[in-house]
């Protein structure tokens, strides 16, 4: 008798370990009733949404309601795909000044570090990820910064786990910044050029001597051997360039260059990029950037403008946009402010429906994971945001995050810090802890 | 006694013309707000307003339907000018990282007014800057309020009989910038050089108080730093503090007793609701971003609440930038700080909100019997917006300051272009 008690606490515990591990994911959810922007089609009045095992299985106006499903009302409400922000240090960065929890740059050698694959330091249990989430931002591209090649980006979602839980394709891109040469302690805005020339170069030589070159037969190369493999599937335009820069002239250089190497070009930040903006689109460059940012913060950013993603985008480029866009050290914690980016981009010239894309499929599609997240298609990842009303406005609350199908409704760091002060002068155990 | 004002403002209203908005929201600062109300702007000054006003024969008459017009913003929190862009050490010029101690510097000095942000300042319907030192340093020097217009000179920028402002900073800052340099590398070691400062500064106060009383033998030797300290202890100068921390802020409370002075308002303040009460008791105004945090560890426990639940308590809440871009915004910043308060239960109304960005930022600054709401008397600094100003669709259409049309976004000729900005900036904002 006994041993069939433990036996039967053991079978429990294990159940118990088995919700655990996947608890809402499991359940059924519609979501009726709502104004459905799928964004991958039109919108869908009085639409339905339905969640099965974490993906989406339909999405439509006549859509059967599963037995058993979770219902959740969304009439009067929007109903979008959780939000992608395009590139953040979020979960890479947890306190700017404290450099033990910073882990987006790597030194590399002689400024390329192209095999930093920046998502080993990404830190699921960042208190930073939950204020996003709450606020409708389901996913986000990391991306690594400083040098002249950064390193590798990566796509994820935000959800409990480790990075291989969170991780939806890595790597998405490769990162580099050319902006700057005193930075990079070059003396020239052409003599980046040559330093990305020179590793491209190198790239392509090591790439067909690989043998000669692991019997010491090569002349030096500009960089690692593990860097230039990783830059392989650049030059082969596999791995897409992610470019930093503002610069239309710098802006229209990257340009040139990959061109020539047959590189698949991004650009981020691209505070000039309306200026040549018919360049961008007619070579079908993505520009990735925010709309907050009008102040000629430097001799390479005097274009810039709040009109610059509209501009772009009304010129046929596609564009993402970049959640605090223009915010120094606290980004991470404001990636949150993705969709007042959205906002003005709509008030600087954008459509509405342009900018709704700009922060789901865009960025989704950009990164090679518009079959995972970024629109409301079946089989695709449950990431889906019920708000209250337009998800721009900033009287609209995020009143159900699903990420993989799961419903987030956790306390964040901010929460439990306002239940404590609420009514002061508060107390120094509550909330009780769980 | 010593001339208390050696640069002098030459500022002069620019030309206005009597001008009516009609059939306007009028977020008034000073009461409920009137839909569908008028303003009347004559003479530099606001006239009336109210549900219908008296258009005068002359009055340009400007049909607002749809539109809001509120007081003009004031943001208590600015580098423009002593960091200008395009940025730089050419152009850094706030802080005289020096010494931990520097009461003896003007910010006025480091201001130039050719600072591209100034018009893009305007044009997020700011009209009124405190411009202050940065927070390197205990104390950092005198701030200077400024009106956002063109000018040749910081002079001519000068908003006329503004008190001065004494910038001082708690915490990760002064120990950052001088642990390696002969400290303060700790705390203690910041509330050591504040004390060491006033009480030169009490002492010296003292020695001028009685020669101005009694004139007997020569004056005492001047010290430029000491006259601003002597200043903010009689009460000409306001005292701005920099400070993150709740129990940094009681500190310098006690500081402020110890030696007779006031602290006119916390800045940045990320963790004021904890101490609400606190600064509504003392009359000390919390002026604090939206939702910057995290990005130190002073700045560990911000929350977007923090607005809401300090105005909750009683205190004033000013919404402030520091930032060039988010200055641009500061209604934009207001209404974030607003849906989180409705979100854990305390709403905040419009006419609340508003005093965020106008009357208490205009109390900060000593000039709240000026400027900062729409009442009768008081100097036209009005912006019109496109819409509720709390949408994050609205933006400023027009902006008058002391009832001069300096800004009209559906305009190019009224968009003031700074000297930097010619020829290196290519196109019109609008």
């Amino acid at each position: 008798m006994i041993s069939y008690r433990l036996n039967s606490r053991f079978a429990a515990a294990l159940a118990l370990a088995a919700m655990l591990a996947m608890p809402a994911a499991a359940q059924t959810i519609a979501i009726t009733g709502g104004k459905v922007y799928p964004v991958s089609g039109p919108p869908i009045e009085n639409g339905t949404v339905i969640i099965v095992n974490g993906k989406i299985s339909a999405v439509g106006a006549n859509v059967p309601i599963p037995a058993g499903a979770q219902r959740i009302d969304a009439t009067g409400k929007t109903v979008t795909p959780g939000f992608v922000d395009a590139s953040t240090q979020l979960g890479v960065q947890e306190v700017a000044a404290v450099n033990d929890t910073r882990d987006m740059s790597a030194r590399g050698k002689d400024n390329i570090a192209a095999s930093f694959t920046v998502w080993e330091g990404l830190n699921p249990n960042s208190v930073l990820l939950a204020p996003a989430r709450k606020e409708g931002i389901t996913t986000f591209v990391i991306v690594p910064t400083g040098g002249l090649v950064s390193g590798q980006a990566a796509l994820v979602d935000v959800v409990p786990g480790t990075t291989t839980d969170m991780i939806i394709r890595a790597p998405v891109a490769m990162v580099a910044e050319i902006g700057d040469p005193q930075s990079v302690g070059l003396g020239s805005r052409g003599e980046l050029i040559v330093k990305l020339r020179e590793l491209l170069e190198d790239t392509k030589f090591f790439q067909t001597h690989r043998d000669a070159f692991d019997r010491a037969q090569t002349r030096p190369f500009s960089a690692s051997r593990l860097d230039l493999e990783a830059m392989i599937p650049v030059v082969e335009g596999k791995l897409p360039l992610l470019v930093s820069v503002d610069r239309a002239s710098d802006i229209d250089a990257a340009m040139r260059l990959a061109r020539e190497y047959n590189v698949k070009l991004m650009i981020s930040s691209a505070a000039e990029g309306w200026m040549i903006a018919d360049k961008l689109a007619a070579a079908r460059i993505p520009v990735l950037t925010g709309a907050m940012n009008n102040i000629p913060a430097g001799f390479a950013a005097l274009g810039q403008r709040q009109e610059n993603a509209g501009l772009l985008r009304k010129a046929g480029v596609q564009v993402a946009l970049i959640g605090n866009a223009g915010g120094g050290d606290e980004e991470a914690f404001n990636v949150r402010n993705l969709k007042q980016e959205a906002g003005n981009a709509v008030s600087y010239g954008m459509t509405w429906d342009d900018a709704l894309r700009a922060v789901t499929l865009a960025p989704a599609e950009l990164f090679g994971a518009a079959d995972r997240v970024g629109s409301l298609r079946p089989g695709l990842e449950g990431n889906v945001v019920v708000w209250s009303g337009d998800p721009f406005e900033f009287t609209t609350r995020a009143e159900h995050v699903f990420v993989r199908g799961r419903e987030y409704t956790e306390k964040t760091r901010q929460d439990l810090l306002i239940e404590r002060y609420r009514n002061l002068p508060g107390t120094h155990n509550s909330p009780a802890p769980r | 006694m010593p001339n208390a004002d050696p640069f002098p403002s030459t500022y002069v209203a620019f030309p206005s013309r009597t001008t009516v908005i009609r059939n306007v929201n009028v977020l008034t600062a000073a009461g409920p707000m009137i839909r569908n109300g008028a303003i009347l702007l004559q003479n530099g000054k606001i006239a009336a307003v109210g549900a219908t006003v008296e258009a005068p024969a002359d009055a340009l008459v400007i049909d607002g339907a749809g539109k809001y017009v509120t007081p003009g913003i004031i943001d208590d929190h600015s580098h423009l000018g002593v960091y200008a862009a395009p940025g730089g050490n050419a152009l850094s010029d706030g802080n005289e990282a020096t010494s931990p101690s520097t009461p003896q510097v003007w910010a006025e000095h480091s201001v130039w007014p050719q600072d591209p942000q100034f018009p893009r300042n305007l044009a997020g319907g700011v009209t009124t800057l405190q411009v202050l030192p940065g927070s390197a340093n205990l104390i950092g020097g005198r701030s200077v309020v400024l009106k956002v217009v063109p000018g040749r000179t910081v002079q001519a920028m000068k908003f006329p009989g503004a008190k001065y402002g004494l910038k001082m900073a708690c915490g990760e800052n002064p120990k950052r910038v001088y642990g390696q340099r002969g400290g303060p590398q700790t705390r203690m070691g910041n509330v050591a050089g504040y004390r060491a400062a006033w009480i030169r500064a009490v002492e010296y106060r003292r020695k001028w108080d009685k020669w101005n009383a009694d004139h007997k033998g020569d004056p005492p030797a001047r010290d430029l730093g000491n006259e601003t300290l002597a200043e903010a202890l009689r009460g000409n100068i306001l005292v701005h503090n920099h400070c993150y921390r709740a129990d940094e802020m009681a500190q310098m409370i006690d500081i402020s007793h110890e030696f007779g002075y006031k602290i006119r308002s916390f800045h940045h303040a990320v963790e004021a609701y904890k101490i609400g009460d606190l600064l509504a008791k003392e009359g000390i105004g919390a002026s604090i971003w939206a939702d910057w945090g995290s990005f130190k560890m002073e700045a560990l426990d911000a929350v977007k609440a923090n607005m809401a639940l300090v105005d909750h308590d009683g205190a004033r809440v000013i919404v402030h930038s520091d930032d060039p871009s988010g200055s641009q915004r500061l209604n934009q910043e207001a209404a974030k700080a607003m849906e989180a308060g409705a979100e854990i239960g305390l709403p905040v109304s419009e006419d609340q909100a508003i005093k965020w960005l106008t009357i208490n930022p205009a109390w900060a600054l000593g000039l709240d019997d000026k400027i900062g709401s729409l009442e009768a008397g008081k100097n036209a600094d009005v912006v019109l917006w496109t819409g509720d100003p709390f949408s994050v669709y609205s933006k400023p259409e027009k902006v008058w300051i002391d009832g001069a049309l300096l800004y009209d976004r559906t305009d190019p000729s009224e968009q003031w272009r700074t000297d930097f900005e010619l020829g290196f900036v290519p196109f019109n904002r609008n």
